[in-house]
């Protein structure tokens, strides 16, 4: 060991720290309340979509969310989605990123702070421990006692409601990829797939491990989303900040009755901290263990309303309005900090992107048809000198119910077509196929033109034989021995 | 243990109020952050993982084969029962292949289009080398696509063809058939040669024919090729008067084909193949295109014991 450098890998906290414990103290106010809320309609969501039904009619599913996997398609209320039509998945996880954007340079990190799975089952599993311990200072208590009958019991029982809740979670999210009522038969039955009992053990396992015992260590040490919110925040962006102009010196209200001109408004009374889900002091600043939730704003406006001084001790603020605020200066108003070139376009590229995929979605058709000719031979040349192409045609049914569909050949004069299922000598222009609903039909199609016909492009086309008489028509190329335009 | 350490000339980070490593990239400093102690349990519980797995999976690699592991698998052992699963999993359908006569396979749709997806893999295994991918054949290669069959294009022509091959030295049921050196062995002379080419080629409407021509055809041609060109299927004789040319169109290929000609040798696949998949592979050629219908297929089938003996 090179003796000049002896302290290199040793920090003087220790090379590894262990988790403390963190008993967040029961508080109310306006952002606890909305947390409520938050997690009401989240968890409400999360647990009972795949429950709500909706009418199809006989020949799709009745459940208004399904990932249908096996039959590769994916159904929310009254859109359907095909595999070729992944883009509008894609285009929603583009606003999904988009809108984070948007809402962590406005508001900083609410998503944290509010609607993140994490964030909502922690705090879901906190009233657990709450309701099974009690608050702060017995959980506390109760953390330092012996390993005594009495804690082990209590311990096992919470644990059990984690267990419970772990596995209703985990449960929820395979409803999402099957018909939930037979889906919850079948997994009690022990005869669903071995894929859903895998994944309701790895997720009642995670949500265990991760809501129950890891917390805010994931938030702290597991999660990218905080260091790249780090990026995408500004000046401007609001985030929760303890105004240290007015509370300090921090100093008991005695304290403070004797000397005014030396104490801030801070009394010191550290509920702050003892609210806190992470157990972050906010009088440090901000930090990457602040996810912003505002349970230290409530904290504080009611110890700054029982001390008889203003709210807003610890607010949520922007950088700027903070430094200006210190100084002495004006603030602006909040709809400033919103409202700004940044967030606009954010917003535009937001609204514009699902204004895009709404109007692709009511445009969009539900007959199709596609062609791929075989390359491999090109063209066979018959007996009689005419010459063959081979196609593999596609005909897509995208509505709940059956349909006949007219195909025709549009160009190549002379030409004619037969399929797999017509025979040779009933060759036509036009050939009618019954295709079943919600469902692509695949077809062998020979085209047929006479001996000379030179090399040349047509088309196919496709038009359903009902009322609404939707067509489509996919460009093709019949190749020949000679050649041509 | 570790305030023991002296801290000697470590800076301390403002910002952070957290002590640096001491280390210092063009002003880049690394905070002496302690790693949290669970991560040190999820490393050892890796390291458990890896023991097992170690002991139960083939892992170290020695001078000539590798540790085995307590439970004995292996790659190459998992792919035998992937492989006997699957030929499990196909052998109902073989089994009905085999079974169903043919007149009837094509009346069940589903069987039909088991047997040429199944004949679509064989084709790629044992065809291709010959026929070309998608069995476009190529110059004596037949092209199995168009409506063009030396020996029949019914699926039991084409079964039996593919039974007992063409030409196929020790078959006794093989299809075989041999077509004079007429040029080489001095049957007809090079002047002779050229006026059945000319006659071959007026067939198909290219150029004039001499009277000469007509007769050496008739005397010579007609007997195996019909009068009309039209060819025998009997005998495996390709018809002239229409577009497809085994050995090329031109009036050169033509004539080398008269002078000397070149036949086509099939291996009877009866000696390699099982019975079902002989039969899907029939039931892929015929679905490619050019596929003729059963009717005639029977009176053939009836005809051919005949010819063989």
């Amino acid at each position: 060991m090179n003796k000049t450098d002896p302290a290199i890998h040793h920090s003087p906290l220790g090379d590894y720290q262990a988790r403390k414990s963190v008993h967040p103290k029961r508080i109310d106010g306006p952002f606890r309340r909305f947390k409520w809320l938050i997690m009401l309609v989240t968890l409400g969501i999360y647990y009972g979509t795949p429950w709500l039904r909706w009418d199809r009619g006989p020949y799709a599913p009745d459940q208004a969310v399904l990932v249908d996997v096996a039959n590769r398609r994916f159904y929310m209320f009254d859109i359907e989605i095909w595999p070729h039509e992944f883009y509008f998945v894609a285009g929603l996880l583009i606003m999904a990123g988009i809108g984070l954007f948007l809402v962590t340079s406005a508001v900083g990190r609410a998503w944290c702070g509010y609607s993140c799975p994490q964030t909502v089952w922690t705090d879901l599993f906190q009233h657990v421990d709450r309701f099974v311990d009690g608050d702060r200072n017995a959980r506390m208590r109760l953390e330092a006692a012996p390993w005594t009958w009495g804690k082990v019991t209590r311990r096992l029982a919470k644990w059990a409601i984690y267990l419970v809740i772990a596995f209703w979670t985990g449960g929820a999210w395979i409803m999402y990829f099957a018909d939930a009522p037979t889906m919850v038969r079948d997994f009690w039955a022990g005869e669903a797939a071995p894929v859903a009992y895998i994944t309701v053990a790895v997720l009642t396992a995670a949500t265990f491990i991760l809501g129950g015992f890891m917390r805010e260590q994931v938030c702290i040490y597991m999660c990218p989303w905080p260091r790249i919110q780090s990026a995408l925040m500004d000046e401007h962006s609001l985030q929760v900040t303890y105004k240290d102009w007015r509370g300090e010196k921090r100093g008991s209200v005695k304290k403070a009755a004797k000397d005014p001109a030396a104490y801030g408004d801070c009394v010191d009374c550290n509920m702050c901290v003892a609210v806190c889900p992470t157990g972050w002091d906010i009088r440090k600043g901000p930090d990457i263990s602040c996810i912003t939730c505002g349970l230290c704003i409530d904290a504080c406006d009611r110890v700054m309303k029982d001390v008889d001084r203003p709210r807003g001790l610890i607010d949520y603020i922007t950088l700027d309005d903070a430094e200006a605020e210190a100084k002495g200066a004006p603030t602006r108003p909040a709809w400033r900090a919103l409202l700004r070139p940044r967030t606009i376009v954010y917003f535009i590229v937001w609204s514009g992107l699902g204004l895009g995929l709404l109007f692709l979605l009511g445009t969009r058709q539900h007959t199709e048809i596609t062609a791929a000719p075989d390359r491999n031979p090109a063209y066979t040349v018959m007996r009689d000198g005419s010459v063959r192409n081979n196609f593999t045609v596609k005909l897509r049914n995208m509505e709940a119910r059956p349909r006949d569909m007219l195909v025709s050949l549009e160009g190549l004069e002379g030409g004619s077509m037969w399929s797999d299922e017509i025979s040779a000598d009933d060759a036509a222009r036009q050939l009618e196929f019954a295709v079943d609903a919600d469902a692509t039909e695949t077809l062998r199609i020979y085209v047929i033109a006479p001996r000379g016909t030179a090399t040349q492009d047509f088309a196919f086309t496709v038009e359903a034989q009902d009322e609404q008489r939707e067509t489509d028509s996919v460009d093709a190329r019949f190749e020949t021995p000679s050649g041509g335009s | 243990m570790a305030n023991e350490i002296p801290q000697v000339g470590k800076r301390v980070d403002d910002a952070t109020g957290t002590e640096t490593v001491g280390h210092e990239w063009d002003g880049i400093e690394e905070l002496n952050t302690p790693l949290p102690r669970w991560w040190l349990w999820t490393f050892y519980a890796t390291c458990v993982w890896a023991l097992g797995y170690v002991i139960l999976y083939p892992a170290i690699p020695l001078l000539d084969k590798g540790t085995e592991g307590a439970l004995g698998w292996t790659s190459r052992g998992q792919l035998t029962e992937e492989l006997a699963a699957e030929a499990a999993a196909r052998a109902p359908v073989m089994e009905a292949v085999a079974t169903t006569p043919l007149e009837r396979l094509q009346e069940d749709a589903g069987l039909m289009q088991q047997a040429v997806a199944g004949g679509a893999a064989a084709f790629r295994v044992h065809c291709v080398q010959c026929h070309g991918a998608n069995a476009a054949g190529s110059e004596g290669y037949p092209n199995l696509t168009d409506d063009e069959w030396l020996w029949g294009g019914d699926l039991a022509a084409i079964e039996y063809t593919l039974t007992n091959g063409i030409r196929h030295p020790g078959a006794t049921q093989t299809r075989t058939s041999l077509m004079p050196a007429f040029g080489r062995d001095g049957i007809l002379s090079g002047e002779q040669v050229n006026s059945v080419t000319n006659y071959v080629l007026s067939l198909t409407g290219e150029g004039s024919a001499t009277a000469a021509g007509a007769e050496l055809f008739a005397n010579n041609c007609a007997v195996c090729h019909g009068a009309d060109g039209g060819g025998l299927r009997q005998f495996g004789t390709p018809s002239l008067n229409d577009a497809v040319w085994l050995y090329g169109d031109s009036r050169e290929a033509i004539r080398r084909q008269i002078f000397e000609p070149r036949h086509g040798v099939m291996p009877a696949w009866e000696e390699r193949l099982d019975p079902a998949t002989i039969r899907m592979l029939a039931a892929y050629v015929h679905s490619l295109g050019g596929g003729e219908d059963f009717v005639e297929a029977v009176e053939l089938a009836a005809a051919e014991p005949n010819e063989q003996d």
